[in-house]
C-alpha cells in the first residue's frame, strides 16, 4: 500500500527511539562501547563532523553496515544534519536486526546549537580519491588507511640503487613525508640502476635530484632532505621524527649506527642489501624480533668483505628488492599483513628463486638481548679494502 | 648424508662460481669440512682461528639459524639444505 512521505515519516518516528543532543554526548564520552555513525553526504561531513563519528552516506548504510558494526547488539547512534536521514536510517537497521539503534533529534545541526564539540575531519580531497582509487578500493587501505598513509613519515636511507624504487613507490603511495638521507652527488656510473636520477642531473646532491623526481611523482609529498652522511652525532635527531626506516645503506658503519640507533628509538627498520645478483630483505622490528646485530653480531674485516673491492650489482636486483621494502615499508604503515620481522628473505636473480631462513632474537645480542649493553650510539672504524 | 650447500656470491669465487655444492657428513661440521676439503680457501672464510664459526657468518640447515639449534654439531638429514649467509653491506653503492 502506497503511502506519503508524511506518513511515511510519522511510521518511522514512532518506530525509532531518538536520543537529545545532551544524552547522545554523554553515551560519546562514557566508556561504554557505542558506534556513532554520521549518515550525512561527504560534501557535509567534511565540513564538520563528531569527532568519534563514523561516516557511512545513507545510500551505502546496508552495504556496509555489518563489516562496521558486525554485533547487532551494539548500541547505535545515528545522526544526519537535521535528523529525518537518521530516523529513516534508524529504520532500517532495525529491520536488519540491530537492536539497539537511536536517532538524534535535530542532527548535527541541534548538536552544534547545543555547542557540544566537533571537529573538522581529514578526508581526502577528490583529486586524492581520484589519484589513490586503486587504494581505495582494498579494504586493507581504504579511505582511513590512505589518510594514515599521508601522515606518515619514512626515511630512506640513501637515494641510491635500493632507496629510488622505493622511495618512488612511497610516494606514488601517497607516503605524506620522506626523509631521504645521503651526502653523494649524482654520478653518471649510477643511472644504471638508481632511478631516482637521470643524465640532466650528474653532479647535483641526490638529495635534491630525489626531491625533483618525488615532487614530479606526486605534490602530495613533503621531501626532507638531510643532504649528510648518518654519524652518531646526528643520528638520533634525523631518525627522530620518521614512523619507519628503509635501509638501503652502502657501508657496515652506517649499518651498524642505524641498528643501535633504531634499538634506542624503538623504530622499525625495513633492511635491504644487495650484491650481484643476490639480494637480502629483511624487517628489523625492535624487541618485536632480532635486529642486525643478533644475526650479525659483528661486520667482517674488510678484507673479507665484499662490498668495498667487490661491488657490482645487476641493475634490476636493487629495482625487485627496493621495491619488497616499499611494500613491506607500506605494510608496517597500514599495520596489515605479515612482515619479514624475524624473516630473511632471500633473492637469486640467476635462479630467479626467493628463499626464507627463520631469523630469532639473540638473548645474548648486546643491542637488543636480555642484558643488553647498548647505551648510545657510536661510529664504527672501518675502513674498505682497496680494490685488489 | 648427502646434502646440498648453497654457497652466497660473495665465496663463490672460491668455487669456481658454483652456486649450490654437494657434500655429505653426519654434521653440519662434517659437511662444512668436507666442503673446505674441495675448496681450502673456504675455510679462512667460515672458520676462526680457534675453528668456531666466523661471527659475520650464519649458517642455516633447512632454514633454521644453527645457533638455535645445535651449532656445528648439529645432526644433519638426507637432502637437507645448508645455506651460508654473510652480512652483506651493498645497497646505494
Amino acid at each position: 500500500m502506497a503511502q506519503s512521505y508524511a506518513q511515511l515519516l510519522n511510521k518511522v518516528k514512532q518506530q525509532v527511539r531518538e536520543i537529545s543532543p545532551r544524552d547522545a554526548m554523554d553515551v560519546v564520552s562514557g566508556s561504554g562501547e557505542y558506534a556513532l555513525i554520521d549518515v550525512r553526504e561527504p560534501d557535509e561531513y567534511q565540513q564538520g563532523a563528531i569527532a568519534t563519528a563514523i561516516h557511512i552516506p545513507r545510500g551505502y548504510l546496508e552495504l556496509r553496515i555489518e563489516n562496521t558494526v558486525p554485533d547487532h547488539s551494539t548500541p547505535i547512534v545515528l545522526y544526519c544534519a537535521g535528523g529525518v536521514r537518521s530516523a529513516l536510517a534508524a529504520a532500517t537497521l532495525q529491520d536488519l536486526g540491530y537492536t539497539d539503534v537511536l536517532s538524534l533529534r535535530g542532527g548535527f545541526t541541534e548538536w552544534k546549537n547545543a555547542g557540544l564539540p566537533f571537529a573538522v575531519p581529514k578526508t581526502l580531497s577528490d583529486s586524492q580519491r581520484n589519484r589513490y582509487s586503486r587504494h581505495l578500493l582494498i579494504p586493507e587501505v581504504g579511505e582511513a588507511g590512505q589518510l594514515r598513509l599521508l601522515e606518515s613519515k619514512v626515511l630512506l636511507i640513501g637515494a641510491g640503487g635500493l632507496g629510488s624504487p622505493a622511495a618512488l613507490y612511497l610516494a606514488a603511495a601517497g607516503v605524506g613525508t620522506l626523509g631521504i638521507v645521503d651526502a653523494d652527488v649524482v654520478d653518471e656510473s649510477n643511472l644504471q640502476r638508481q632511478i631516482l636520477h637521470n643524465a640532466t642531473r650528474v653532479g647535483q646532491p641526490k638529495t635534491s635530484s630525489a626531491r625533483q623526481t618525488i615532487e614530479s611523482l606526486n605534490s602530495d609529498i613533503t621531501v626532507i632532505e638531510h643532504n649528510e652522511r648518518l654519524v652518531a652525532d646526528n643520528v638520533l635527531d634525523i631518525i627522530g621524527p620518521y614512523d619507519v626506516i628503509v635501509d638501503g645503506a652502502d657501508n657496515f658503519p652506517t649499518r651498524y649506527l642505524l641498528n643501535d640507533a633504531s634499538i634506542l628509538t624503538k623504530k622499525p627498520v625495513v633492511h635491504g642489501s644487495i650484491f650481484r645478483f643476490e639480494g637480502q630483505v629483511t624487517v628489523f622490528q625492535p624487541y618485536v624480533g632480532p635486529c642486525y646485530r643478533c644475526i650479525f653480531p659483528e661486520p667482517p674485516p674488510p678484507e673479507l668483505a665484499p662490498s668495498c673491492a667487490e661491488a657490482g650489482v645487476l641493475g634490476v636486483l636493487p629495482g625487485i628488492v627496493g621495491s619488497l621494502q616499499a611494500s613491506e615499508a607500506l605494510k608496517l604503515l597500514l599495520g596489515i599483513g605479515e612482515g619479514l620481522v624475524g624473516r630473511l628473505l632471500l633473492f637469486d636473480a640467476l635462479e630467479c628463486s626467493f628463499r626464507e631462513l627463520r631469523l630469532r632474537r639473540n638473548p645474548e645480542c648486546p643491542a637488543c638481548g636480555d642484558n643488553a649493553t647498548l647505551q648510545e650510539v657510536t661510529d664504527l672504524e672501518y675502513a674498505c679494502a682497496l680494490p685488489a | 648424508m648427502a646434502i646440498t650447500v648453497r654457497i652466497p656470491t660473495p665465496l663463490r669465487r672460491i668455487t669456481g662460481g658454483a652456486a649450490r655444492i654437494d657434500s655429505q657428513g653426519a654434521t653440519v661440521r662434517e659437511a662444512l669440512n668436507h666442503l673446505v676439503g674441495l675448496h681450502p680457501e673456504l675455510g679462512e672464510r667460515v672458520y676462526d682461528e680457534n675453528g668456531d664459526l666466523r661471527r659475520f657468518i650464519n649458517l642455516f640447515v633447512s632454514g633454521e639459524d644453527l645457533r638455535f639449534l645445535n651449532g656445528l654439531d648439529t645432526p644433519i638429514t638426507d637432502g637437507a639444505e645448508l645455506s651460508i649467509v654473510p652480512a652483506v653491506a651493498g645497497g646505494a653503492i
